[in-house]
C-alpha cells in the first residue's frame, strides 16, 4: 500500500490524528525553545555540515584509520557489505561465545538489517532495552519514529499492553507506574543477558572509539554488565577526532528533542577487563549512496530525527505510513536509493515545503532532494499513468498561448455550466473536502486585453 | 524602469482580480508596466511533479516572454521561486540567467527595489498572514521558526502600512498549508487535513481575512473555507495593498 493509502487511512481517526500532532509539534517547539537560546545556532549547524562534508570526502581514510586505532585498542572490527552479512557477523560473534541472551540499546541500523527477527529465527533471545523500543518490540510492531519509537502509542494503550506482557494492573496509566514496572522488568532482562549491542551515534577515527547517547542509561547498563559488548554503524557514522564530538552532541540532543544534552554520552574504547569488544562496520548501500553527487550529502544525518517532528505530513500520517526503518523526510530521501521503484511515491510525500532543510542540524538540503528524486522517479518510469500523461499534456497546453487560452476558457466553462454531481465525481480528488475555485467572468488577460489595449472583446 | 507583469496561470484563470490589483498597485507607485500577451505559466506543475523535462518548453516561452525587462513581477512567492531556482536545468544563456536574476515577488519587489514606505491602503479587518513556504523559505520573505535570527519579514513590513489593519498572532506562524500543487490531489487527505489545520489556527486568533503572496496556497484554504462555511475569507496581499476593501 502506498503513502496517500496509508495517510487516508491514517487521518480517518481525526483526533488521534490531532492528538499525534500535537505530540510531535510539542517535542519541535521544545526544540525551538533550546536551540533559540543558542545564538552561534546557525554557524554551529555550518561547522557540523562542512565536518561531516570533509568526513565523507575523505571517508575511506578516515575508516582505515578508526579500524586500525580500534584494534589497537583491543577491539575487534568486522565490516558488512550489506544487512545479510551484518546479521550473519553478529550471529556467528553470538554462537561463538555462546550467548543464548542479547539486550540490545537502541539501533536504527540493526532495524534496517533486521536482526532482531534474524537471531530470534537463530534462537536467540533479543530484548530491546530503550523503553519506547521494548513497547514496540512486546507489541511486534516497528518502530514509527527514530528516536521516539512508539510515539504513535497512547499511554492507555501501553497500560493494556503491559497489563498483558508485564502483568500489571488492569487500566493502570500512570506514566510512573508504568516505567517502574518496566524498569523491573528491564534489570532482570539485564542481569541474564550474556552479551549487549548498542547502536553507535559517534565513531571517532582519532581514537577508535565509539559514542552512544541515549536517556535511560540503557546502553551503558548493558555493556557494564555483559562479557561481551558489540557495536553495530553504518559506515556513515565517522568524524574524525574527538574535538568534533561537542560540536555534534550540542546540535543532537537540542534537536532531537529539545534537551541541551542527552542524559548519558557513552564512550566505549575498548573492551572491559576479562570481556570482549567488537564494531561491526556496514555499508548495505551507504557506498553507493556515496556515488550518487546529487544525494551523497543525506548521509550526513546524525538521526536526531527532527525533520520528523517539523514535518506537517508526517505528524498527519504516522511513522508506519513510510513503510521504511527511518521514516519522515530523511527516509523518504534515503530509502528511494535502496529501492526506488518499491519507495517511488515517498519523495512525493511532501509539499516540498522546506522546513525539513530549515531545522536539520547538519544542513541536509531534504526538500531538494525530494524535488530531485521526483525527477529520476518520474524519468524512470515510477509515476502512475494518470499523473504521466497529465504532465505530458499539461506541458503541450503550457507551452502554447494559444492553446492555453482555449483550455483556461473551457476549464471557467466547465466550471461554470456543469452540474454538481459531474464536478464533483468520485475522480475528483480536490473535491473531496474542497469546493473547486467560482469562475470569474474572464480571464486577467482578457481583461487587460479589453481594458488596457482597448481591444473590442 | 521596465516591469514585465508575470500573472501565474491560475491566476489568471480563476482570480482575474489579484493580477488587476498587482498591475493597479504598481503603475500607482509610479511603474511602467507591460504585460506579455504570450505567457503562461512558469512550469512549476509538471516539474514539482517530477517531469521536469514535460516544463522545459514552457520555461523557455517564459524566458521569450521576458528576457528584456529590467524586472520580472509577479504576485507568487512561489513562481518566482521556481524560475530563480529551478530554471537552472536550461542552458544559461544570457536571456535566462537575465531572466533568473530579475524574476522578483510582489512583495520583494515593493520592499527591496521600490521601498515602498508608505502605501495608501486602508484595510479595517482582523488579517492573519499565511506565510508561502517558497516565499518564506525559498525566497527569504520573511525569518523562519526553525532558523536562529533576526526576525523579519517583508509580508509584514508592507501591511504594518495599511491603515486600521490589525494583524493577528498564530500558534503556528509558519506551518505549510498543504496545498503543494498536485500533492493537493494524490495526497488528498493530509493536504485537506493541513490546510483545516491552518484554518483553525486563524479561527482561534480572531482572524476575519487571510492573506498570503501566493494564491495558490489560498486557493487551497478557500476551497475548505466554502466547503466548511467557515466565517473566513481571503485576499492576495495586493489587494489589501492596492486599497481593497
Amino acid at each position: 500500500m502506498k503513502h496517500a493509502q496509508k495517510a487516508t487511512r491514517f487521518i480517518a481517526d481525526e483526533p488521534r490524528t490531532d492528538w499525534h500532532d500535537q505530540a510531535l509539534w510539542f517535542v519541535r517547539q521544545k526544540r525551538d525553545l533550546a536551540v533559540h537560546s543558542v545564538p552561534e545556532w546557525e554557524s554551529l549547524r555550518e561547522l557540523a555540515s562542512q565536518i561531516k562534508l570533509h568526513t565523507l570526502a575523505n571517508l575511506a581514510e578516515y575508516l582505515e584509520a578508526f579500524e586500525a586505532k580500534a584494534q589497537a585498542n583491543g577491539v575487534q572490527v568486522h565490516w558488512a557489505a550489506n544487512a545479510e552479512e551484518h546479521n550473519r557477523i553478529v550471529y556467528g560473534i553470538l554462537q561463538n561465545a555462546g550467548v543464548r541472551k542479547l539486550v540490545k540499546s537502541k539501533s536504527i541500523l540493526t532495524e534496517e538489517c533486521g536482526l532482531n527477527d534474524f537471531l530470534e529465527a537463530n534462537g536467540i533471545e533479543v530484548t530491546d532495552t530503550d523503553l519506547g523500543e521494548r513497547i514496540i518490540q512486546l507489541r511486534d510492531e516497528p518502530p514509527s519514529h527514530i528516536v521516539l519509537p512508539a510515539i504513535h502509542l497512547k499511554k492507555e494503550e501501553v497500560g493494556e499492553l503491559f497489563h498483558q506482557k508485564l502483568n500489571t494492573e488492569k487500566g493502570a496509566t500512570d506514566p510512573k507506574y508504568l516505567t517502574e514496572a518496566a524498569r523491573h522488568h528491564l534489570r532482570e532482562r539485564f542481569l541474564q543477558a550474556d552479551a549487549a549491542l548498542t547502536g553507535v551515534n559517534f565513531a571517532i577515527a582519532e581514537t577508535g572509539g565509539v559514542v552512544v547517547c541515549t536517556n535511560e542509561g540503557n546502553a551503558d547498563m548493558g555493556v557494564h554488565l555483559a562479557p561481551l559488548q558489540i557495536h553495530c554503524m553504518g559506515l556513515e557514522k565517522i568524524i574524525p577526532r574527538q574535538a568534533d564530538l561537542g560540536v555534534f552532541t550540542r546540535l543532537l540532543a537540542r534537536s532531537a528533542t529539545g534537551q541541551p544534552v542527552t542524559m548519558f554520552t557513552s564512550h566505549c574504547h575498548r573492551p572491559k577487563p576479562g570481556g570482549a569488544m567488537h564494531i561491526v562496520i556496514v555499508d548495505n548501500g551507504r557506498s553507493e549512496h556515496l556515488g550518487r553527487p546529487d544525494f551523497r550529502n543525506a548521509l550526513k544525518c546524525i538521526r536526531c530525527g527532527a525533520c520528523m517532528n517539523t514535518c506537517p505530513i508526517y505528524r498527519r500520517s504516522g511513522g508506519h505510513s513510510y513503510d521504511v526503518a527511518v521514516p519522515g523526510p530523511i527516509g523518504s530521501i534515503l530509502s528511494p536509493g535502496i529501492d526506488l521503484k518499491k519507495h517511488s511515491d515517498l519523495p512525493f510525500a511532501s509539499t516540498l515545503c522546506g522546513s525539513c532543510s530549515d531545522v536539520c542540524p547538519v544542513k541536509i538540503d531534504i526538500h531538494e532532494q525530494l524535488y530531485k528524486w521526483r525527477q529520476i522517479a518520474a524519468g524512470e518510469g515510477h509515476l502512475p499513468v494518470v499523473k504521466k500523461w497529465g504532465m505530458a499534456l499539461a506541458g503541450q497546453v503550457l507551452s502554447s498561448p494559444q492553446a492555453y487560452n482555449l483550455a483556461g476558457k473551457l476549464a471557467r466553462r466547465a466550471l461554470k455550466i456543469l452540474p454538481r454531481f459531474m464536478l464533483y465525481n468520485p475522480l475528483n480528488d480536490w473535491g473531496k473536502s474542497r469546493e473547486l475555485p467560482i469562475a470569474p467572468a474572464g480571464s486577467f488577460k482578457e481583461w487587460y486585453r479589453k481594458n488596457k489595449m482597448h481591444e473590442p472583446e | 524602469m521596465r516591469i514585465g507583469l508575470f500573472i501565474p496561470c491560475y491566476i489568471d484563470q480563476f482570480y482575474p482580480q489579484v493580477g488587476i490589483a498587482t498591475l493597479e498597485l504598481l503603475e500607482r507607485l509610479g511603474c511602467e508596466v507591460a504585460y506579455p500577451l504570450d505567457q503562461t505559466c512558469c512550469g512549476q506543475p509538471m516539474a514539482n511533479t517530477g517531469c521536469e523535462q514535460d516544463a522545459l518548453a514552457t520555461y523557455r516561452l517564459f524566458v521569450s516572454n521576458f528576457k528584456d525587462y529590467d524586472y520580472i513581477v509577479t504576485p507568487s512567492g512561489s513562481c518566482a521561486y521556481h524560475v530563480r531556482h529551478h530554471y537552472d536545468v536550461l542552458e544559461q544563456t544570457p536571456a535566462v540567467a537575465r531572466v533568473r536574476e530579475r524574476t522578483l515577488d510582489l512583495s520583494e519587489f515593493l520592499v527591496d527595489v521600490l521601498q515602498v514606505h508608505s502605501l495608501e491602503a486602508r484595510f479595517p479587518f482582523r488579517v492573519g498572514i499565511h506565510q508561502s513556504c517558497h516565499g518564506l523559505r525559498g525566497l527569504r520573505l520573511g525569518q523562519d521558526t526553525e532558523r536562529v535570527g533576526n526576525d523579519f519579514s517583508k509580508i509584514k513590513t508592507l501591511l504594518r502600512q495599511v491603515r486600521d489593519l490589525e494583524l493577528v498572532e498564530l500558534d503556528r506562524p509558519d506551518e505549510c498549508c498543504g496545498f503543494g500543487g498536485t500533492f493537493a490531489i494524490h495526497e488528498a487527505a493530509v493536504s485537506a487535513k493541513m490546510g483545516k489545520d491552518r484554518l483553525a489556527d486563524h479561527l482561534r486568533h480572531g482572524a476575519e481575512v487571510i492573506t498570503a503572496g501566493d494564491m495558490s496556497c489560498l486557493m487551497h484554504l478557500e476551497g475548505i473555507i466554502r466547503r466548511q462555511q467557515l466565517p473566513l475569507r481571503v485576499m492576495h496581499l495586493a489587494e489589501i495593498l492596492n486599497g481593497a476593501v
